[in-house]
Order: structure tokens, then C-alpha cells, then sequence
């Protein structure tokens, strides 16, 4: 068989490389991958700290001189503490202690290990289940369709953050056990299965509208006049022809899920201590906003980034392989 | 036009049922959950968990427990809150209704200018600096989680410049009811308003761009051309009218969405004791009755938003009447 010289897929990859803008935004996403997954790196050996014990009564040295990493306050009544501030000084607490005394700069790489990774792998679940359920109500339409929309129905009507703060505190107060599976409530595949699961009808709805539409294009009416089991339908004249949209929400859904995220763990009902996000970190930094303002803005300005670079990517991606698509999810 | 009506209702009806099952299984039927033991707190012993699974009802079966909560929520109007004991239900969400539709609507009247201003000025100069400026700031304002927006707001608003002159008028956090005070309430949400509009002026400033330049490409545009009207005449009159179809539906799902609760966050941030935080504090506590009112109340309006976009789309288009 003879390869035609550009495929569908390479033209969008080449107009994708060909877009500065896109091709910058993935630039800086990778950037911010690697330096998350260089924490360890950082907290060992340049910054010489364990962002993971408290270390209230910690000292560090500065300019020769030894300073307290949290202080007691000396505004108002003397109530409370100041930990130290940002000293800009990358091998030393570049942006400050947090109220137990931790380096922030270590704790907001490893946070944001932890954000992009359920960003990432809930978008994995919420495309994988969206595929399936769209495809299979699409296809297969009558009863089934009629119970699976009507689901997803309920679902979309449900305020999103409503359903991922209810399953969240009824998940991570209790964990979740069912048979032989169970997940402690402190797991991180608690924050990333419902993260995945609430966006599903925003996804699901338009890949169910592409097939009701394929179903009754020739191909795949030649496909079963063939006598092509259901099946293999699906997965070779289907799922290819849906996979432009799937892959056109990569971005963009991560980028949701990412902000998704820190919001349930700025509500203490995402990542659970000890672990960090970058929402648990803009939380630990809220009691502090006036004193130490960093411990919050710092973690904030990495999701601003992230989120930004998906988005721009997100587009570019759109633009590549399919500028028609009208996608929203929020 | 009779028929369509009854239907939509039916389907009102049913959507707001099945969310209320859907909650309902949510807290009492998860595996590992058990309301019982969640209100009897974390170290009691068995016998008071019994206790309290009696005096609460959770003995009895769930669609029993169901049926009595949904009576007791529609019928009588008499759900009492689980932690709070003796506090009725629905007058403690209407008095936090009017606090979110203070801030939803304030908001809302931000986002429909500031995004119709931005979307017809980058539309007019499409492909210019100042369009790539105005769609890259609607991206950041998109990319920015509104809940820190709010504290870096707080930061500047009560704290580093709260003693200069730009933000001295900037009351201490909190809601005054518009009745006692409207000076006061409009300067005490102010800047939870624009907060909160950022996110949308971003979006639908973009949505709109885009919508705007494929309406440059039709016929109907074509034609005004032709008569000779002004580009700003073409882009405000022809254009615009369409392109309003895409913004009016998103406007009616996320306005739906945010006085349904969705702007809790905002509300969090900003201490305003609105529908969205009444919500989040039963959460906290799994006071399931004020849970099932408020997500009720929020379902509520997100259906009668969806419904209601579905009529204005046959103002707006009459192409869809005919359908």
C-alpha cells in the first residue's frame, strides 16, 4: 500500500508547529512539567530543605546572621506569628516559610506535581468515559440512548461545582470501598475520578451529536450493509472519526480541570495534608495574605500560567485540526 | 406552541427529580458513608450511633427516607436542619437569596458591557495589535481562579492601599442589605462584582469576536454591504443581532448556574453570606436537609435558565419558530 504523502493528521501537526503563539504555550507548559518534576532536585540540593516536616521552631541563616523561620507577631494584640518572608534568594527560602515553617518555592514544585497530575489524569477518565458514552448513545440510539441522555440530563443541570464539592466531602471524609476496591480518603485518585467524572456530559454530548450524524453517512451504512459487526464499527469507522474532537478537549479540559482542582482544595476538600496542590498551598497562604502575601500569590500565578499555556495550546490545536468546533466547558 | 410548553415543564420536572435522587443517593448510599456516624461525630460509640440512626430516621428504608425529606421539603415546608436543630429550611435560603442576587446580577450587568464592548472593538480590528491585546487579556481572565482574584483584590482593596486615596471608600468585607444602606451595598459589592465578571467578560468577549467574524462572511452582511451602510452600522445592527443568538444561550446557563450557588467561591472569599456559602457550610456539617433545599433551589434555576434561553432563542432567531 502506498502512504499518501500528508495524512489528515500531519497537515494539523504542521499548521500546529507552523502557530508561534501555540508552539510558545507548549514551550512554557513543558517548562513548568519539568520544574515540577525537578522538586525533588530543587529541595535537596539547592534548597537544602524538607518542604513536608513542620519546622515551627526552625532557624536559617541570612546574610551570617541567624533569623527565626516563623516569628511571633508583633502587630495588634501579639497574637499569631509571621513566618518569614521571601528572600528572594534561590538557595534559601526564595519565597518564605509558610506558617509551619516550610520552604513555599519547595512545596509549590511539589504541589504542582500533584495539580498537574490530576489535571491530567482526570482528563484521561472524563475522554476515555465521555467517548464511550457518546459513542454508545449515539450509535446503538433507542432505549439506550434515551437512559444515557437523559442521565447525562440530570447531570448537566447538576451546577458542576455543586456535584465535585458533594462527592468530595462525602469521598474524602469517609474514603470509598466497594468489593475489593478500595481508596483511602487521603488518595489522590479520590480529587481525580470525580474531577474526571463531572465533566463527562460537557464532552459526551458533543461526541453523541457527531455520531447521530456519522450513523447515517455512506461509509458507515456500506460498513453494515457489509454485514460489519456493531463493534468493529465503532471502533474503526467511529472512534477515529470522533477522535479530531477528542483531542481538540485535551487542552482545553486540563486546563479546566487544573482550576477545578485547586478550587475543591482551596476548599480543604481537594489534596489532603500532607500532600500539597497548588490550591492547598494558595489556602495555607490565605490566613497569611496581609503579612506574607507570597505564600498565596505565588502558587495562583503558577495556575495562571499553566491554565494560560493550555489554553493558548487548547486554541492552537482547535485552530489545526478543527476551527469549526464550537467546544465550551465551564 | 401549547404542547411544547407541557413538555418542557414535564422535562423540568423530571431533570429536578432526578437530581434530587441523585443527591440524595450521593449522601446516604456511597459506600463507606453513613450520615449516622458522620453527625454522631468521630469517636462515638455504637450505641449513640444507633441513637442518633433512629431519632434521625436512617433506620428506616431509603425510599421511605426520600419521600418523607421531598414531603416535608415541598408539602409541608417544615425541614428542619440536622445540625442546627429546629432551623426551617426555606426561610433560611430565602434570606440568602437576596444576597446572591445581588452579586450574581451586579456582575452580570458588568459582563454583558464590558464583553459586548470588547468582542465589537476587536471584531472591528480584527487582526490588529489592539485585537490580539484584547484576546490574550481575555485569556488570562479566563486562565485566573476566581477565588484568588478575590484575595490579590482583598490584598491591594484592604490591606497595601487600602489608607491612599483610590481605595480608602473600600468598606470592611461584608454584605449590607440594599434596603438599609444602597450606598453602602453598592460599595460593598463593587469590587465582588468585577471579581466575578472577569471570568466571563474574558469568555464571552471572545465568544463574541469569534461569532462576529463568521457573521462578516454571510450573505445578509454581504448584502448590507452592498447598500452602502457604514461598517459600524453593519457590525452593530446586522452582525451583532446573530451573533447575540451563541451569547444569549451561555448567559443563560451561567447565570442559571451562578445564582443556583455556583458563585460560592466569590462569596467565600468576599464573606458574603449568599446561597453558594449556606451550601458549602452544609456540606461542611453534611446537614443534608439545607443540602437537599439549596442544590434543589440551584437545580431550580438552572433548568428554568435553560428553558427560558429556549424562548429567547425564538425571539432572537426566527428562523428557530419555525422549527
Amino acid at each position: 500500500m502506498v502512504r499518501p504523502a500528508l495524512g489528515p493528521w500531519a497537515r494539523a501537526a504542521r499548521k500546529l508547529v507552523a502557530n508561534r503563539a501555540a508552539m510558545a504555550a507548549l514551550g512554557l507548559f513543558i517548562l513548568i512539567v519539568l520544574a515540577c518534576l525537578a522538586a525533588p532536585l530543587y529541595a535537596d540540593y539547592i534548597a537544602h530543605t524538607d518542604p513536608f516536616s513542620s519546622n515551627i521552631d526552625g532557624t536559617t541563616t541570612i546574610d551570617g546572621q541567624d533569623v527565626a523561620l516563623v516569628q511571633p507577631s508583633t502587630e495588634g494584640l501579639g497574637l499569631g506569628s509571621i513566618p518569614l518572608g521571601p528572600t528572594w534568594d534561590i538557595r534559601n527560602f526564595f519565597l518564605g516559610a509558610d506558617a509551619q515553617g516550610r520552604d513555599v518555592a519547595a512545596r509549590l514544585l511539589y504541589g504542582g506535581r500533584n495539580s498537574l497530575l490530576i489535571a491530567g489524569a482526570s482528563t484521561i477518565i472524563c475522554l476515555v468515559l465521555a467517548a464511550l458514552t457518546g459513542l454508545i448513545a449515539g450509535f446503538f440510539g433507542g432505549i439506550t440512548d434515551m437512559l444515557i441522555s437523559r442521565l447525562l440530563d440530570v447531570l448537566w443541570a447538576f451546577p458542576i461545582y455543586l456535584l465535585a464539592i458533594s462527592l468530595s466531602i462525602v469521598l474524602i471524609s469517609h474514603g470509598f470501598s466497594i468489593g475489593p476496591i478500595e481508596i483511602t480518603s487521603g488518595s489522590l485518585s479520590l480529587p481525580i475520578f470525580i474531577i474526571g467524572i463531572v465533566y463527562v456530559p460537557y464532552v459526551a454530548r458533543p461526541i453523541r451529536g457527531q455520531v447521530l450524524s456519522l450513523k447515517e453517512s455512506e461509509f458507515v451504512l456500506a460498513a453494515k450493509g457489509l454485514g460489519v459487526p456493531d463493534w468493529r464499527i465503532l471502533w474503526r469507522d467511529m472512534l477515529p472519526n470522533v477522535m479530531t474532537t477528542i483531542i481538540v478537549f485535551v487542552p482545553l479540559l486540563m486546563a479546566i480541570n487544573m482550576l477545578t482542582e485547586s478550587a475543591l482544595s482551596f476548599l480543604s476538600i481537594g489534596v489532603q495534608a500532607p500532600d500539597a496542590s497548588w490550591g492547598t498551598i494558595i489556602q495555607d497562604g490565605q490566613d497569611l495574605i496581609y503579612t506574607r502575601p507570597w505564600v498565596a500569590i505565588a502558587p495562583g500565578i503558577a495556575i495562571v500560567l499553566t491554565v494560560l499555556a493550555l489554553n493558548i495550546l487548547g486554541d492552537g490545536v482547535r485552530d489545526a485540526l478543527d476551527p469549526r468546533a464550537k467546544l465550551r466547558i465551564t | 406552541m401549547f404542547s411544547l410548553l407541557i413538555r418542557r415543564v414535564a422535562q423540568m420536572v423530571f431533570v429536578m427529580i432526578g437530581i434530587s435522587i441523585l443527591v440524595f443517593l450521593i449522601f446516604f448510599a456511597t459506600p463507606g458513608a453513613d450520615p449516622a456516624a458522620r453527625i454522631a461525630g468521630r469517636n462515638a460509640s455504637p450505641e449513640v450511633v444507633a441513637e442518633v440512626r433512629k431519632s434521625f430516621g436512617f433506620d428506616k428504608p431509603l425510599p421511605v427516607q426520600y419521600a418523607v425529606m421531598m414531603k416535608r421539603l415541598f408539602v409541608d415546608q417544615d425541614l428542619t436542619s440536622f445540625v442546627n436543630r429546629g432551623e426551617v429550611v426555606v426561610p433560611e435560603i430565602m434570606g440568602a437569596a437576596p444576597v446572591t442576587l445581588s452579586l450574581v446580577l451586579g456582575a452580570a450587568v458588568f459582563w454583558i458591557f464590558g464583553s459586548i464592548a470588547i468582542g465589537l472593538i476587536a471584531a472591528a480590528t480584527k487582526d490588529s495589535f489592539l485585537d490580539r491585546l484584547l484576546m490574550v487579556l481575555g485569556l488570562i481572565g479566563i486562565s485566573m481562579p476566581v477565588y484568588w482574584l478575590g484575595e490579590i483584590v482583598n490584598l491591594i482593596t484592604q490591606s497595601r492601599l487600602h489608607d491612599s486615596w483610590i481605595f480608602s471608600w473600600v468598606p470592611p468585607l461584608g454584605y449590607t442589605p440594599l434596603t438599609e444602606d444602597p450606598w453602602l451595598w453598592f460599595k460593598s459589592l463593587l469590587l465582588p462584582w468585577i471579581t466575578l465578571a472577569i471570568l466571563y467578560i474574558g469568555l464571552y468577549g471572545r465568544v463574541l469576536r469569534a461569532s462576529l467574524v463568521e457573521a462578516g462572511q454571510e450573505d445578509y452582511i454581504r448584502t448590507a454591504r452592498s447598500k452602502g451602510l457604514s461598517e459600524s452600522r453593519i457590525l452593530i445592527r446586522h452582525a451583532l443581532r446573530t451573533s447575540l443568538i451563541a451569547f444569549v444561550t451561555l448567559f443563560g446557563l451561567d447565570f442559571g448556574a451562578l445564582v443556583g450557588g455556583s458563585a460560592l467561591l466569590t462569596e467565600v472569599v468576599f464573606a458574603l453570606q449568599g446561597v453558594g456559602r449556606l451550601t458549602y457550610q452544609a456540606l461542611l456539617d453534611l446537614d443534608l436537609p439545607v443540602i437537599m433545599a439549596t442544590v434543589m433551589y440551584a437545580s431550580f434555576f438552572v433548568v428554568f435558565a435553560n428553558a427560558l434561553v429556549d424562548i429567547l432563542y425564538g425571539i432572537l432567531d426566527p428562523r428557530v419558530r419555525v422549527a
